[in-house]
């Protein structure tokens, strides 16, 4: 993180920082003291703006555009660093000759099945002899001048971003964007950096990932990549994302990166083979080893070469099975039981409603927090109480509250968006009953498995032969530093038996050593948890090598072999990081080379070999099958090869490069009228819900407010929901600065205070002007918080990215009103009022007369020019990754 | 014009050496650099969570940008200002600023120091056209301390570190502090204060007694800095000897300066002032009533010596008048 102060120009664009990293921000402010340019771009002018050079403002849910424009402007003014790209990434590859562009495909590229809204990537493949392409030999026309080079397939398919069309769907000034481009490439190439930060501002788009892949082709083309002050940095939602994606709270992966097996999937030669095949360049070749450490860390003895080291303990996956599909299941009664362990989806999840909803379908539900959160007490104070919608009376389901343990009453570690793992000791005993979650689980573990014990049935075998006895301390309380230890991996035979691992190299697939984490081995090193380490930063040089210990093998800048040239030469001496010694025979430098160490840069690679070996001397990014940082992607993302825009499905605004508006792959959910949308451009009625409302959160704030409602000193900071507008639209609506607003989405309604603000920029799309309101995501209705507002999530609907799974809460439709919502049923009455009016409700739906006429009904849907012709998203599933097995797979 | 008066309390020695700590005590003091704060807010809950201070107002929103304590007072020894200024506004501050430059005011240390490097690029950036000013206010532990100098009872003292503070055991609540702080910092700890929903573990301390910033003095003789700039994420707030962060004031503010950015001043860096210079120290990006503070603060015992001397002579000339009366009668 540190590493952001070597950068010469920080883009800030997806993330408010300086609130919602403060901590991290100090390095930015580092950065700007040693005379780097900050930007900012987002919707809002936020603290972040206010410590930045300048602000740009954008529409949400465009940065693809923005970015296409600066790609564009790279590649049209020949800007970018012409030996970084021609070596280290796969401009020169030749694509497939069956790979059709979505700029030929009216936004939709080759192998799409509108049938169930997914592609087939076969056709995003490499030209090339099939075993050549395999073994990352792809054909390469290192004249980039082939029609079908990657080079020239991102020009033609970025021609068409220009700054014309930046202004026109971004609502950024020509001049902003020209600040940008100069910033940018002024601060790039051998001398200079320049360094992205993005956060849930682009991840929660449908077409997130997209969005991080743009920067991600912008910064490669710039020569941003694997070296000081360079990158895209990703702020994370919250404290260990990082170290809970490596060893994952997540339904599709398994720690260190391993996909999660699919049902089908029953052979284990298939299944490693299918991440990584020996054959293949770079590391992942190695796919086996760390899939045999893992089952051996988990089954122990019971995982041997016979059993295929018990692979078939392992769950299969029968579909997507993310946050939103589990509420779908619960809905439906498919669901018995819940653990709520550090999550409020209550308040925290899209479309609050459904959340409360599928939560009083359960049998029972655990929720272990620090104090009583709505997802705890929803079934007696929630909002459908009020209206009437729920009856505590009716509700099935047992509320179990187990108090927990916070971070300074629980020892364990914080990984955080470097890859640093930081341990933190306990400080003090938590209060009462309150146990970390090591303890609850693994007493949960222990107990699960004392009621099976002397079973004989199969099924029972995954949880009887699992590894279960971990040490505990003179207080009974699980000993962490024993789990990091196991996540480590040890010798298990021959001399070195009982010895931890030093690094993922000394792992086997024979079964002779284990490791619950491969890209973790060495964190526990000699015994000694490396993590720990906690040497300040005056004590030693900037890379700080001896504070915590970051994965792989105390690396602190991935892909650092792309610091130095064809020759292995620092690409400038302001800029080295690693270098190749030829007197040693060996990289050395400031970091821990990410490359074979003794590797010479001349090195042609040995194909045959397969893994690290086949590798030639400037294939720098060594976990990809063709050593070369991808500008274009032929698998890994299932809604395209290259980044393209889309408008989010609420969106108002025609997408003006392609007839699809928005993405085809999108995963939405039918739930009847409770996860209906806007039309948008789409629909007569989308102006009924003109306005676009962002969420976001504060500093003052920790997410679903679990952590900071509850406490009176971050509480009074921040003591009331507040909705951000421009001077422009209060004057438009008539709402009054700290007065009181309703806002309607296509899902509920909810009040807030609106706060008038010129920090809001109301923003010129075509001939038109698009208001854009921020709404703070952190508080919710309950009688037990000190502080209590409408939950801002119930207006957002469940539409996620079909990468991720994630929900687009940064670009959805409203409808404003001044005043106070409606109490009671009225509040249901108000909801399916507009929604009938936007023609999303059948019309002989029973609707209650209201006396009152609302203020945007002078917009006549029928009146409008709103219909295009756009081809509108189809209901997709949900598709975990683009594999042939997983296509026939659905939601649920 | 009159000349400045000489400092009532301090001498060269600095007020804790004139307060009785002898030489050798450096005074300590706050360099807070506005220009680099982010509004966390990080060090208003530090300062609460380490001196257990209450929760201020009634938890609603006051209608001031971010900033939803208002003010320094009893409960609320760090305070936060927002203020959202738009070009012309801007436009303004750079200009006073530049007028300050060129009376010389804030360029106390060595001349040299104000003046760019040669062919330096000098010109002012271009003027944003909107701004958001944050800056973290705190008690500015005087020089000639108000507070201290009118407290009958004794409760207010001067520390060895050269701040300023109250002995809640001591002080008997009578308010005369109060109004004789001329930033309005120190306030009386009363009943209104709105208690949380949920039960707090243990009652309101110190109820009844003027309370404010006490430099964390209960920190500092443990050899710790004040919670506040301990948490600091951008070092916006930093803690120091005064002296030592004086210099640095100055150093930030002609490399401001160099930038083209006039705005910049400092505040409470002048021992010449009204109050003798103040232990907290600001660099601010405006004028200072835009952040809520009096721009010419004067300690309103000033006047004392002259007063002093006034009654004197005021008293000598009645005891004559008195003699010469009763002498007079007795011809």
């Amino acid at each position: 993180m540190q590493d952001i102060a070597n950068a010469d120009c920080i883009v800030i664009e997806g993330s408010n920082m300086a609130e919602a990293h403060p901590v991290a921000f100090q390095w930015v402010m580092e950065a700007k003291k040693r005379g780097a340019r900050v930007i900012h771009v987002d919707p809002r002018f936020t603290r972040t703006s206010a410590n930045a050079d300048r602000h740009v403002p954008i529409r949400t849910g465009t940065d693809v555009v923005l970015l296409g424009g600066l790609i564009r402007h790279v590649l049209e003014n020949d800007l970018w660093f012409e030996e970084y790209v021609r070596l280290f990434t796969n401009a020169s590859t030749i694509l497939s000759e069956e790979y059709a562009d979505a700029e030929d495909g009216e936004g939709l590229f080759s192998g799409y099945d509108p049938e169930t809204g997914t592609y087939d990537n076969a056709t995003w493949a490499y030209a090339g002899e099939h075993e050549q392409v395999r073994r990352g030999l792809p054909e390469r026309d290192e004249s980039l001048q082939h029609p079908r080079s990657v080079f020239q397939v991102l020009k033609r398919h970025y021609a068409r971003y220009t700054p014309e069309m930046v202004e026109a769907t971004c609502g950024i000034s020509p001049e902003d964007f020209a600040y940008l481009a100069e910033s940018i490439t002024s601060a790039s190439g051998r001398e200079r950096t320049t360094c992205f930060v993005y956060a849930l501002g682009w991840t929660q788009h449908q077409g997130g990932a997209q969005m991080i892949r743009t920067a991600g082709v912008l910064q490669l083309l710039l020569g941003n990549v694997g070296r000081p002050g360079s990158g895209i940095m990703a702020m994370r939602g919250h404290a260990t994302i990082q170290g809970s994606t490596d060893i994952p709270t997540l339904y599709h992966i398994l720690p260190g990166y391993l996909p999660m097996p699919k049902a089908g999937q029953d052979d284990f030669r298939e299944y490693v083979d299918a991440i990584g095949h020996k054959e293949q360049k770079g590391f992942w070749a190695n796919a086996e080893t760390y899939t045999v450490n893992l089952l051996k860390a988990w089954w122990g003895d019971a995982a041997t070469a016979e059993n295929d080291w018990a692979y078939d303990y392992l769950p299969k996956l029968t579909g997507a099975h993310g946050t939103y599909q589990t509420t779908m299941r619960m809905l439906e009664d498919g669901v018995d039981g819940f653990f709520l362990l550090g999550q409020n989806p209550a308040v925290g999840s899209a479309n609050g409603r459904l959340q409360r909803e599928a939560m009083s379908h359960l049998k029972w539900l655990v929720v272990r927090d620090f104090h009583m959160i709505e997802s705890a007490t929803f079934w007696k104070d929630g909002p459908e109480i009020e209206t009437g919608e729920m009856r505590t009376e009716d509700i099935g389901t047992e509320v179990f509250f187990l108090p927990a343990a916070n971070h300074t009453e629980k020892a364990g570690s914080f990984t955080q968006t470097q890859r640093m793992v930081q341990w933190r000791d306990k400080a003090v005993d938590p209060p009462g009953d309150a146990r970390s979650e090591l303890d609850f689980l693994y007493e949960l573990g222990r107990r699960v498995r004392e009621k099976l014990a002397g079973s004989t049935d199969p099924r029972d075998r995954p949880l009887l032969d699992l590894t279960w006895d971990y040490p505990t301390d003179e207080h009974g309380e699980v000993e962490a530093e024993a789990v990091l230890a196991e996540i480590n991996g040890r010798h298990l035979t021959g001399e070195k038996a009982g010895q931890p691992l030093s690094a993922f190299a000394e792992m086997t697939a024979d079964g002779s050593t284990d490791g619950g984490c491969w890209i973790y081995a060495g964190v526990f090193a000699d015994g000694v948890n490396q993590a720990r380490r906690r040497t300040p930063g005056a004590e030693q040089d900037e890379i700080a090598a001896d504070w915590g210990w970051a994965w792989p093998a105390n690396r602190r800048i991935l892909y650092n072999r792309a610091s130095a040239d064809a020759e292995g030469r620092p690409w400038s001496e302001r800029k080295k990081l690693v270098w190749w010694d030829e007197e040693q025979g060996h990289w050395v430098g400031d970091d821990v080379p990410d490359f074979p160490a003794t590797k010479r840069p001349d090195d042609p690679g040995e194909p045959g070999k397969g893994g690290a070996a086949a590798l030639a001397g400037t294939d720098a990014f060594i976990m990809q099958a063709d050593g070369r940082g991808w500008l274009f992607a032929p698998t890994g993302l299932v809604d395209g090869p290259l980044p393209t825009h889309y408008e989010a499905p609420e969106s108002t605004v025609p997408n003006p490069l392609y007839l699809q508006q928005s993405n085809p792959t999108r995963v939405g959910f039918k739930a009847g009228e409770d996860n209906l949308n806007s039309p948008g451009a789409l629909g007569l009625g989308g102006r009924v819900y003109p306005y676009v409302f962002t969420t976001y959160r504060i500093t003052e704030h920790h997410t679903a407010g679990g952590m900071s409602r509850f406490l009176p000193y971050l509480s009074e900071l921040q003591p009331e929901l507040y909705m951000e507008v421009s001077p422009e639209l209060a004057a438009e609506v008539g709402l009054e600065p700290y007065g009181w607003a309703t806002v309607i989405s296509a899902r509920s309604a909810i009040e807030t205070k609106v706060l008038v603000t010129e920090r809001m920029t109301p923003l010129r799309i075509g001939d038109r002007t698009i208001h854009q309101v921020g709404l703070p995501y952190h508080w919710a209705r309950g009688d037990q918080a000190i502080v209590t507002g409408d939950g801002v999530n119930d207006l957002i609907g469940m539409n996620l990215d079909a990468n991720t799974q994630i929900q687009n809460s940064k670009n959805n439709a409203c409808a404003i009103r001044p005043g106070r919502r409606p109490r009671g049923p009225a509040l249901l009455e108000l909801v399916e009022e507009y929604r009938r009016r936007a023609g999303i409700v059948d019309a002989e739906h029973h609707v209650l007369e209201r006396p009152e006429t609302p203020r945007d009904a002078q917009l006549d849907p029928t009146d409008e020019s709103v219909a295009h012709h756009a081809r509108g998203p189809e209901e997709a599933p949900a598709v975990p990754v683009a594999q042939p097995s997983q296509r026939e797979m659905r939601n649920r | 014009m009159t000349p400045p008066l000489p400092p009532l309390l301090a001498g060269p020695e600095g007020p804790a050496a004139d307060a009785g700590w002898g030489a050798g005590t450096e005074r300590k003091g706050f360099f807070t650099d506005t220009s680099i704060c982010i509004g966390c807010k990080a060090c208003e809950v530090a300062c609460k969570e380490w001196n257990r201070n209450p929760v201020d107002g009634d938890l609603e929103i006051l209608g001031s940008s971010y900033d939803n304590t208002g003010a320094l007072g009893a409960n609320t020894w760090r305070h936060v200002a927002f203020v959202e200024q738009t070009k012309d506004r801007i436009e303004e501050a750079r200009e006073s600023g530049r007028k300050l430059v060129s009376l010389g005011m804030p360029s106390i240390g060595p001349k040299e120091r104000a003046v760019p490097a040669a062919g330096a690029d000098t010109t002012p950036p271009d003027t944003p056209e909107f701004r958001w000013l944050m800056s973290s206010d705190v008690c500015k532990h005087c020089t000639n301390a108000g507070c201290l100098d009118v407290c009958p009872t004794g409760a207010i003292f001067r520390s060895e570190f050269g701040s300023v503070v109250v002995q809640s055991d001591v002080c008997n609540g009578c308010g005369t502090c109060v109004g004789a702080c001329p930033f309005g910092v120190i306030e009386r700890r009363d009943d209104g204060t709105v208690s949380a929903k949920v039960d707090r573990e243990e009652p309101v301390p110190h109820r009844g007694t003027a309370n404010k910033c006490t430099l964390c003095y209960d920190r500092l003789v443990d050899g710790e800095q004040p919670a506040c700039s301990a948490t600091c994420p951008t070092q916006s707030i930093t803690f120091g000897d005064r002296e030592d962060l004086v210099e640095e004031a100055r150093d930030r503010l002609a490399q401001m300066h160099s930038q083209g950015r006039t705005e910049a001043r400092l505040y409470g860096a002048n021992s010449a002032d009204g109050v003798g210079g103040t232990g907290s120290v600001f660099l601010l990006l405006d004028e200072p009533e835009v952040y809520g503070l009096p721009p010419d603060p004067q300690v309103p015992t000033k006047d004392m010596p002259m007063m002093m001397r006034q009654v004197g002579v005021a008293a000598l000339g009645m005891a004559a008048a008195t003699a010469l009366a009763f002498l007079g009668a007795r011809r």
